[in-house]
């Protein structure tokens, strides 16, 4: 029951997470917010007793990939600087 | 307007798909045919204690293959691309300073995340886990290693030595198994050992660690690949 009461509570936080990535003007809140995602995700799959998928989920999706995201964002700026 | 309506209409039109395939009734009472026979005789054939791993690299062991080979070029494409003009850097690239906090951290953090990404794939057929889940916790050490100093640059020669080898020795263990056991990827060859100690299950640990091997240095390749995009020319 208790573990159903947290996955609801996961579940929102996860919608709310994306909405924010989607609809946030912000590059870096929503990339966070995309990051978070996928951490809430990883809590999720442990839930449903998925430790493997968790694991990479949280090394992948909120760990690698929001870095790899940050560093383009930074590149593309910095392109933009310099054609300004 | 209508597009609005065309939007809630598709969302309604997948909740339902969801609800009707999946229901909220919880999870299958019985587990279908392939799924049976994995669960029923996979520790015996295989030795493996983390039966996940039993599948993922004997008996779908070509599918991993696949998937390593993909990562593979994943990551020699984006460094094609992303060749840096590494001689006419003359001058120092200018970085902003990291914060003491991160890079006292890093020194201490990163060689304990170095070292569970190994456990991590070494104990891959005992504990949850394995190859790809070690390999990625071993790259985001790297990644850790290199937000602290932004000017270190990662030996790509080192990188691709022991991505080319493991890849190498992936196949190889797997033609062992056609030739020496049943089938590509065979676990057999080697003696299945005590069921649930560190040396069982065959040829999965070792198959396992060059897994990791791969993934980890191919994800470090990536990520290492775009640090130095931010060198250049600020």
């Amino acid at each position: 029951m208790i573990i159903k009461i947290i996955a609801i509570i996961i579940g929102l936080a996860i919608l709310l997470m994306a909405l924010i990535a989607v609809y946030n003007k912000k590059l870096i809140v929503a990339i966070v917010a995309a990051g978070v995602v996928s951490l809430f995700a990883s809590v999720m799959y442990l839930l449903l007793s998925a430790p493997d998928v968790a694991m990479t989920e949280a090394a992948i999706g909120s760990g690698l990939s929001t870095i790899i995201f940050f560093y383009v964002v930074n590149k593309i700026r910095k392109n933009r600087k310099d054609h300004a | 307007m209508l597009k609005k309506i065309f939007t809630a209409a598709v969302i309604v039109a997948f909740a339902i798909i969801l609800l009707k395939g999946y229901g909220f009734s919880g999870p299958d009472q019985q587990l279908n045919e392939v799924a049976e026979r994995y669960a029923e005789k996979g520790p015996e054939e295989v030795g493996a204690a983390n039966l996940v791993t039993a599948v993922i690299v004997t008996y779908r062991g070509l599918d991993t293959l696949g998937e390593v080979t993909i990562l593979f070029l994943t990551a020699s494409i984006i460094g094609f691309f992303l060749k840096t003009r590494r001689e006419d850097l003359t001058a120092p690239p200018q970085v902003r300073k990291t914060s003491e906090i991160l890079s006292t951290a890093s020194r201490i953090i990163s060689p304990i995340i170095f070292l569970f990404g190994a456990y991590v794939f070494i104990n891959g057929h005992l504990t949850p886990g394995g190859g790809f889940q070690g390999g990625a916790i071993v790259a985001s050490g790297l990644v850790l290693m290199l937000l602290a100093n932004p000017l270190k640059t990662v030996n790509h020669k080192i990188i691709s030595v022991v991505e080319s080898i493991s890849g190498i020795s992936f196949v190889l263990l797997g033609v062992l198994g056609l030739v020496l056991a049943a089938g590509f990827l065979d676990n057999a060859f080697i003696g299945p050992g005590r069921f649930g100690s560190l040396i069982s299950a065959g040829a999965i640990p070792i198959i396992y660690i060059f897994i990791g091997l791969k993934v980890g240095s191919e994800l470090s390749g990536i990520v290492s690949n775009l640090q130095e995009t931010q060198k250049e020319e600020i």
